[in-house]
Order: C-alpha cells, then sequence, then structure tokens
C-alpha cells in the first residue's frame, strides 16, 4: 500500500512538473528552437537580459502586484473589521454575497464587464486611452479583495470579543484597542491574504487581458503576445528564472519557519 | 458609548462598500443593459435570440468542464489522502511543491504542453524512436481537457488537503474501532467530513475551466470553439460587445446557479475554504 | 548629411513655404525629445534587431530622442475592434487597404501631412491613392504582397496548384487556416469563383457553407502561429501571405509556395494616423523614417514583404531583388482586391463566421456539391447542428440525473434512517 501510494505521490508530481522540466531544458537550448534541443547554451539568458520589453513587462507585473496587493490588503481588512459588526443580518449577508461575487464569476466575465465599465467612463469623460495602468489597478484590486476579505473574516470570528473590551474597559480608546489587540491577533490572516493577493495579480492574465492598454503591459499579456508568433527560449529562460528564484524564496521562508517553530522547544 | 463605537467600526467598511458598487455591482449592470441594447443604444431582445445558436458550444463548453473537474477530482482526492498522512514537514514540503507551478504563468506551462503534445513534439519523438507509430493528440478536445486539469489540479488539491489536514484523527480512529474496514473508513467517514474542501474545489475547477480561452486555443488549435473563446472573439475581434455581453451574461447566471446548488448542498453558509 | 539632401530635395518639390518649415522643423523636432509615439503594427512586421538586423524602433529613439510604445495586433479584426472600443488610443497604426477604407470612413484616422514625409517620394505613382485611399491624404503604403499557399515538400506529394489541396481529406489533421473571417472567406470565394467584395448576402451563405466542409479535414485555425508550425513540421499545408513564406522558409528548407490558379489577394498595407493622435508631428517623423532607404530596405529583408518603396526594390543589393513571387510580373496570375464591405455584410460575415468555427461535421464530404457550382450544399446542416447539440446536451443531461438520483437516494435513505 505504501509503495502504491509513492508511486501515485511521484506521477501526480511527474504530470505537474512535465511541463516545467521541458521549459527548464528548452532554455538553454543552442537553437531557438522549443521542440528539438541542439546543445547547450546560456545564449537565451544573455538575450533576456538585452530584451528591454520584457524586463519592463516584469517590472510593471511586480509594481502592479505590489500597490493592488496592498491596496486591497488594507480595503479588504477593514471591510472585514466592519462586517465583522453587523451580527446576523440581511445586510451582512448582501455584503459577503457581493464580496464573492468576484470570486465565483468566471474571470472572462468580470474582465469584461470591468471593460465595459471602464470604456464608458471613458467616453462619458472623454479620456482618451483610458484602458492603462489606473483601470488595470482597480481590476486587480477588486479581484484581490474578497481574496483578503474572506481569509481575514474567520480570524476575526476567532479573536476573543473580550480582550478588546478589556482593552476598552482598561481605558484605550477604541482605535488604539483596534490597533493593540485585534490587529496583532489577526495578522497571520492579513498576511496570508496580502501574498494570496500579490500572487493572484502576479500570475492573473485574463482580466488584464481586458482591462491593458499600450502604455502599461504586465508580462503574462507580453507572453500572450508572443506566443502567438514564434515563442522564443528566452521566454522560457525567463519563466525558469522565476521558478528558480520563487523555489529559492519558499525553501528559506519553509525553513525559517522550521526554525521559529523548534526555538521554543529550546527555551 | 459602546453602541457608538461598535457603528465606527461599522463605518470603517464604507470604503469597502463604494468599492464594491463602483466596481463589482455598477460592472455587472453594463454587462445586463449591453446584453438588452443594440450597438446604438435602443432596448433589444434579439442578442438573447440570437443566443440558442450558440448551444452546441455552451453544451460543449458545460460537458468539457465537468469531464475535467471530474479528473481533477479523482486525482487530487487520494493525493490530498496521502499528503495529509505524511509527517508535518513532508505535508508542507510537499504543498509548497503543489502550489510552485501556480507561482508560473499559465500561458507559458500550457504552451510548454503544446511543444510535449505535439505530432513532431516529444512523445511522438520517443514514440518513433522506439518504433510505435505516433498518435495525434494536439487540437483534440482530450488535448483540451488536459491543459484544464493540468492547469486547474492544485486547486482541487489545496482545498481539500487543507480540510483533510484538519480533520479530526480520533474521530477517524472511532471509526476504524467501530469495525469499519479500509474502504469503508474512506467512504463513511473521510469523504464526508471533507465534502466542504471537495465543493470548493468543484468550483474553483470547474467556473475557470467552462470559461477558459486560452487552453482550448493552444491544446485545441481552434478547431472548436469554448464558450470562452466566443465571447473573447466578440470583444476582441469582431466589435460585437452586445452580443459577449448577453452570452457572458448566460456564462454568468449558468455558473452562480450551479454554484447556489453547490452551496445548497454542502450547507456551508457561503464563506468558502481556502 | 543624408537627411539634410532628401529634406533639400523635397523642399524643390514643396516650393518655397516648405524652407520655413524646414527652418521650424529642426525646433520642432527638438521639442519632440522625451515624448513618446504609440505604434500599433502586425505581429513580426518590423525590423528589430535580431540576427544583427537593424532595430528600427531603436533606431528611431536614438536619432529623434522619442520613445517608442510598440504593439503588435494579429489581424486588422482585432486592431478594429480595439481601437474602436474606444478604450485605447496609439498615434501610428498599420493596417490593410480594406480596413483603411473602412477607418476613414468612420472618421477614424488624421489627414497626414505630406511636408513631413519628404520620404514619400520613394513612393511611385502606382502605389499612390489607391481605391482605399482616394485623395491619398491618409496613408503612407507599407508593404504590398499577396495571399498563397505554402506547403511542406516533405508531407505534400505533389504541389499543390489548387485552393482545394486545402480540403483534401489526405491532409486531414494537417491543415492550417486563417483564423480571421476576411481572409478565411477570400479563399473560399476564389475556388467559387466570386467576387472578394460580394454584396449579396447567398454568395456569403454558400462560401460559408464550403467553409464548413473544410471542417471534414480538421483545419487548424492560426494567425501569427503559422510560423511556429510550418517550421516545425507540424503541418503540410497553410494559407499565408508570400512574405511570412521566405521568412519561414529561412528556418525550413522544406517549405514551398504556390500562387493558386483559383486566384489570390493581393494587399497594401499602409501607415496611418490616428484621429485624436496625440503626438502627430512625432507619427509623421516615423512613417517618414520607415521610408528612409536603409530602413525601407531593413523592414523589407527582415519581414520579406513586397515593398512599395522604390529605393528599396531597385536596389541591386536587396535581398529579394526582382524575387519571382514577391515582385511577379503584372497579370502572371488571377489577384483581387479587399474593400470595405456594408455593415450588414459585415455583421452577416461575423455570424458564419462563428457557425463556422462551431460546426462539427459528421459524414461525408458535399464537396462536389460545391465543384459543380449548385449552391444548394447547405441542407442537412441544421441536422448536422442538433446531432452534435444532442450529444452533449445526453451527457449533460446523464450526469444531472446521477447527481440528482444520488441526491435523492441519500435523502431517502436519512429519511427512513429516521424513521427506524
Amino acid at each position: 500500500m505504501k509503495t502504491l501510494s509513492r508511486i501515485y505521490t511521484v506521477l501526480v508530481f511527474a504530470f505537474l512538473y512535465a511541463p516545467i522540466i521541458v521549459l527548464i531544458v528548452f532554455s538553454f537550448n543552442l537553437s531557438s528552437s522549443t521542440i528539438v534541443f541542439d546543445g547547450f547554451s546560456l545564449q537565451w539568458y544573455k538575450a533576456l537580459i538585452k530584451d528591454g520589453n520584457t524586463l519592463r513587462a516584469l517590472y510593471n507585473t511586480i509594481i502592479l502586484a505590489v500597490s493592488s496587493s496592498i491596496i486591497a490588503t488594507i480595503l479588504g481588512t477593514s471591510a472585514a473589521v466592519g462586517i465583522e459588526k453587523y451580527k446576523k443580518s440581511a445586510f451582512r449577508s448582501t455584503i459577503i454575497g457581493v464580496t464573492n461575487v468576484p470570486m465565483m464569476n468566471p474571470e472572462i466575465v468580470t474582465g469584461i464587464s470591468m471593460m465595459l465599465l471602464f470604456v464608458f467612463i471613458g467616453r462619458a469623460l472623454r479620456i482618451e486611452s483610458v484602458l492603462g495602468f489606473g483601470t488595470l489597478l482597480i481590476a486587480h484590486v477588486t479581484f484581490n479583495l474578497p481574496y483578503v476579505i474572506l481569509t481575514v473574516l474567520p480570524k476575526l470570528r476567532q479573536t476573543d470579543k473580550n480582550l478588546s473590551e478589556a482593552a476598552l474597559d482598561l481605558g484605550c480608546t477604541p482605535l488604539a484597542s483596534f490597533f493593540k489587540v485585534v490587529l496583532p491577533s489577526i495578522m497571520p490572516a492579513i498576511i496570508t491574504g496580502l501574498i494570496m493577493a500579490f500572487t493572484l495579480s502576479l500570475d492573473d492574465f485574463i482580466i488584464s487581458y481586458f482591462t491593458s492598454g499600450p502604455g502599461f503591459q504586465t508580462l503574462p499579456i507580453a507572453i500572450f503576445s508572443m506566443t502567438k508568433k514564434r515563442i522564443k527560449p528566452d521566454m522560457y529562460a525567463l519563466s525558469a528564472l522565476i521558478f528558480v528564484s520563487i523555489l529559492v524564496l519558499l525553501i528559506l521562508y519553509n525553513s525559517i519557519q522550521i526554525k521559529s517553530e523548534k526555538k521554543p522547544d529550546k527555551e | 458609548m459602546r453602541n457608538q463605537s461598535a457603528l465606527r467600526s461599522k463605518l470603517v467598511s464604507s470604503p469597502y462598500i463604494l468599492w464594491a458598487i463602483l466596481f463589482i455591482i455598477a460592472p455587472m449592470i453594463f454587462v445586463v443593459y449591453y446584453s438588452f441594447t443594440t450597438a446604438s443604444g435602443d432596448f433589444t431582445l434579439d442578442n438573447i435570440k440570437f443566443l440558442s445558436k450558440y448551444l452546441p458550444t455552451f453544451l460543449r463548453s458545460i460537458w468539457f468542464g465537468i469531464v475535467a473537474t471530474l479528473i481533477c477530482l479523482l486525482i487530487a482526492f487520494p493525493t490530498s489522502y496521502i499528503i495529509s498522512q505524511k509527517s508535518d514537514k513532508m505535508q508542507r514540503t510537499l504543498i509548497l511543491l503543489v502550489m510552485l507551478p501556480m507561482w508560473m504563468s499559465f500561458l507559458i506551462r500550457t504552451y510548454s504542453w503544446m511543444a510535449i503534445l505535439q505530432d513532431t513534439g516529444l512523445i511522438n519523438s520517443f514514440l518513433i524512436k522506439i518504433g510505435i507509430d505516433p498518435v495525434h493528440m494536439i487540437n483534440t478536445g482530450g488535448a483540451v481537457i488536459l491543459g484544464m486539469v493540468y492547469n486547474f489540479l492544485p486547486y482541487m488539491i489545496m482545498p481539500i488537503y487543507s480540510v483533510m489536514a484538519k480533520l479530526d484523527f480520533s474521530m477517524i480512529e472511532a471509526c476504524q474501532d467501530l469495525g469499519g474496514n479500509k474502504i469503508n473508513v474512506i467512504r463513511r467517514c473521510i469523504i464526508p467530513l471533507s465534502m466542504p474542501g471537495i465543493v470548493s474545489g468543484i468550483t474553483m475547477v470547474f467556473v475557470p475551466s467552462v470559461s477558459t480561452f486560452y487552453i482550448s486555443q493552444k491544446l485545441g488549435g481552434g478547431s472548436f470553439d469554448l464558450i470562452g473563446d466566443v465571447i473573447e472573439r466578440q470583444f476582441q475581434q469582431s466589435y460585437n460587445y452586445n452580443l459577449g455581453a448577453s452570452l457572458s451574461l448566460v456564462l454568468m447566471i449558468l455558473i452562480l446557479v450551479c454554484m447556489a446548488v453547490m452551496n445548497r448542498f454542502s450547507g456551508d453558509e457561503g464563506e468558502m475554504v481556502i | 548629411m543624408k537627411k539634410l539632401f532628401s529634406v533639400f530635395l523635397s523642399a524643390i518639390i514643396s516650393f518655397v513655404p516648405f524652407i520655413f518649415a524646414f527652418a521650424k522643423e529642426s525646433d520642432d523636432i527638438d521639442s519632440l525629445k522625451g515624448t513618446k509615439l504609440y505604434v500599433y503594427n502586425w505581429g513580426e512586421y518590423i525590423s528589430d534587431g535580431e540576427d544583427d538586423s537593424l532595430d528600427v524602433n531603436k533606431a528611431f529613439t536614438e536619432k529623434y530622442g522619442i520613445e517608442v510604445i510598440y504593439n503588435t495586433f494579429d489581424n486588422n479584426e482585432s486592431m478594429y475592434s480595439k481601437l474602436k472600443s474606444g478604450g485605447i488610443s496609439y498615434d501610428v497604426v498599420i493596417p490593410s487597404d480594406y480596413m483603411i477604407e473602412r477607418m476613414i470612413k468612420e472618421n477614424m484616422l488624421e489627414k497626414i501631412n505630406f511636408n513631413n514625409i519628404p520620404n514619400f517620394k520613394y513612393i511611385p505613382e502606382k502605389y499612390r491613392k489607391l481605391a482605399y485611399d482616394p485623395t491619398g491624404e491618409y496613408s503612407v503604403p507599407y508593404t504590398v504582397s499577396f495571399v498563397g499557399l505554402i506547403y511542406n515538400t516533405k508531407l505534400v506529394d505533389e504541389a499543390p496548384d489548387s485552393w482545394l489541396a486545402l480540403w483534401d481529406e489526405e491532409y486531414t489533421n494537417n491543415i492550417l487556416m486563417f483564423n480571421n473571417p476576411r481572409d478565411a472567406f477570400a479563399i473560399a470565394q476564389s475556388i467559387l469563383g466570386m467576387d472578394y467584395n460580394n454584396e449579396s448576402a447567398p454568395a456569403w451563405i454558400t462560401a460559408a457553407a464550403l467553409l464548413k466542409e473544410q471542417k471534414i479535414v480538421n483545419p487548424v485555425y492560426v494567425n501569427d502561429e503559422v510560423f511556429l508550425k510550418m517550421e516545425a513540421g507540424e503541418a503540410a499545408l497553410a494559407p499565408y501571405f508570400v512574405g511570412d513564406f521566405l521568412s519561414m522558409q529561412e528556418n525550413n528548407p522544406d517549405l514551398d509556395f504556390v500562387y493558386p490558379k483559383e486566384g489570390v489577394n493581393y494587399f497594401v498595407d499602409a501607415a496611418c494616423i490616428l484621429k485624436g493622435a496625440k503626438n502627430k508631428r512625432a507619427a509623421e517623423l516615423y512613417i517618414n523614417f520607415l521610408n528612409e532607404p536603409e530602413v525601407a530596405k531593413a523592414n523589407a529583408e527582415y519581414i520579406c514583404y513586397g515593398s512599395p518603396n522604390e529605393a528599396v526594390y531597385n536596389d541591386p543589393d536587396y535581398e529579394y531583388y526582382q524575387d519571382e513571387l514577391l515582385y511577379p510580373e503584372e497579370g502572371a496570375f488571377k489577384t483581387q482586391i479587399y474593400t470595405n464591405l456594408s455593415p450588414e455584410i459585415l455583421a452577416l460575415q461575423s455570424t458564419l463566421w462563428d457557425d463556422v468555427k462551431n460546426y462539427i461535421p459528421s459524414g461525408d464530404s458535399n464537396l462536389s456539391l460545391f465543384l459543380g457550382g449548385d449552391s444548394s450544399g447547405t441542407t442537412d446542416e441544421g441536422e448536422k447542428m442538433t446531432s452534435e447539440t444532442r450529444k452533449y446536451g445526453l451527457y449533460i443531461g446523464i450526469f444531472v440525473l446521477l447527481c440528482l438520483a444520488y441526491i435523492i437516494f441519500r435523502f431517502a435513505r436519512k429519511q427512513y434512517r429516521e424513521k427506524v
């Protein structure tokens, strides 16, 4: 049974990683083919460093992901705090229902509905080329929000109500009690929400596809227009680099976590 | 005093509520508005009447979505179970490995599948080398379903695993003590207990599968449409926003109805397990 | 030096006022430094510095200090759709002839100030004031070329000479097809001997029926993906532009090309300035720059399309100097151009195209019906549509029933247990 489950796990992971391995191998290809491996070379990595457009797209993507996830986290956390105060009421379930919409809705529908809105606003206000960084930011914040709210909300419910009331009784202002008592206890959930928002924003293609303009292209959009033509292994090289750097980050994060878990034992 | 502070706390959510009205509800209204108007803005039902033409496309998309979701479930359930049985450290590593591919652009990963499945691709060159006739895989429905399963499998594994990891093992032991053999324990105990995870997994796989357009374009070769392709074409090529909006409206309603039904049966109060 | 000379030359042509313009021009251009120019062009349609070619956009930026924001589209319709929505705007755009006609009609283009395009002198009379831009105020030709049939000699035994090769069941799963309505319909119309710019609805419906017939060979619909697929030997036959064939052949020498006997599309792609362009002066500089002989030659050699620029095609050093495919003798084969269609026909074309893409064939080919010139080949179409619908409807129905049965079973069992 044990060997069987081991084989099964290996197969599943092989399936998940097959295209990634192919991609990494071909990023070292001597020729521009993504099908036949002609020999080892680093030329695509060199080409990547020289390619201003791709690097700019990468830069744009990171800027967008950082700003949209931070805005979504602040907005979402404050929303969760407010929503929690509405006990079981029709208003509360309406808000939660609306919050669920961008998550439940197919991404393509979210994308086109936002595009319709932006185009309409653009026409009404006579702004030419309304689609750009601003619209992308709004769209990304919007689809990040539910993930933040729905991770913070359960944690908020778990926090001890008595604690914040005790703080109030001890003479804290409501604001101070929030920052000193409530916020620290929901911090892990906020960070989880932030990371989730960041990841989603980084990888989003479909919604960006409908809401981006010529001046501000993110990496997925750049990749999309490239996969329409001859894709060159420099894209593979970029993906391989992203993959390796995230792998390293995760390993670091993991080992730090393990260390911090071990510490209390030692003391 | 207390009431006042509660009111103030409630007000904290008002920026979000404003945001939700502007950017969640208003866009939906625009979809509805465009579905029932002509290009010049007059009221019409033509777009809706037109929809019957796209019935086969809808049915095909739904069917592909169902198949991809079922395959994902079949693969993910045992995987999640196996992972949840491992030691803590191993669990964390394996879950990171499941999530890791999601950090890479799905466009590139799908594209990479193209290189594997093509007639001149890796699998077929290998088959030719060992003397087996090549198999035509790319540009078929199977390839599209494979692409869906591949891309959305982590979305199925994650929620199921997160429920299973929290399962109370004394409950499972009780199950075993009550005389269940392994299969019975899984059927009577583990499946019902991990139902919330399964339901949100199904949601998270089915919705993107039904509405995808990139996967069907790359792995299906555009030789048949999924509903996402048709919608994308109305907006990006045909400049027929009204038809596109009415197709999206139907897709949206369809999926929201499915979700409502699912949530009813899973019985949780609408907050998903992530 | 060269630039000064060319300015001088055009100054003579356009008389005295231009000398004033020249005096002003240098300040003009200086003041554009640091501005941005948005350019919207076809994919793989400019020399981009690969393989030691000239990087046109970079050279332009270096020369004038104007940053070029360069994006690509892959067919006229998607370009039009993006621009028409009003969500985005560009300065320079390079559509094809019929689309230019439509954009002029819909007031989407700005008149070009030809005083600022001295290099227009390289465009000979035969490429000026063509039917799509009769007054010649809106466009400067960028490329001229033809559609034709590309085939892989390793996969096709006998050189095809007809578009019907794309319907040949021998090459099932090995055929590529245009993924845009205009070019795809043109092939069907060529076979049927119709005018590409036909205004009669039944003619378009017949052409659509012929395209549906093609579904039997399971064609893969592509635009720019054609490069990858043909170069990799993934497909035997593909209709595409002759220029792209030449560039593909460099990567895969097994490819060959033919102009099918039924006739092909002849087209001109031309640079235009969009209405409301924020940087019109820079746009004109850019268009002028594209027609500098060295730049135009670098482009022509990189993208391999025919050039309307005399300084290029009369240059013996030009890689495709007097190339038979790119610059065929007039009348060597049948050609037709596209013109703008009426809104009704455009709408019809768009729905017919959705029909074609959604069509799943069942049963045998009705191709003979078309070749006999009989246009009634559309008879059992409705039936085929429903058989597909029925199939998936049945699957989904069974699935839903199974789910329902399970739920009812659970419910009943629960009730039963509670009773017991």
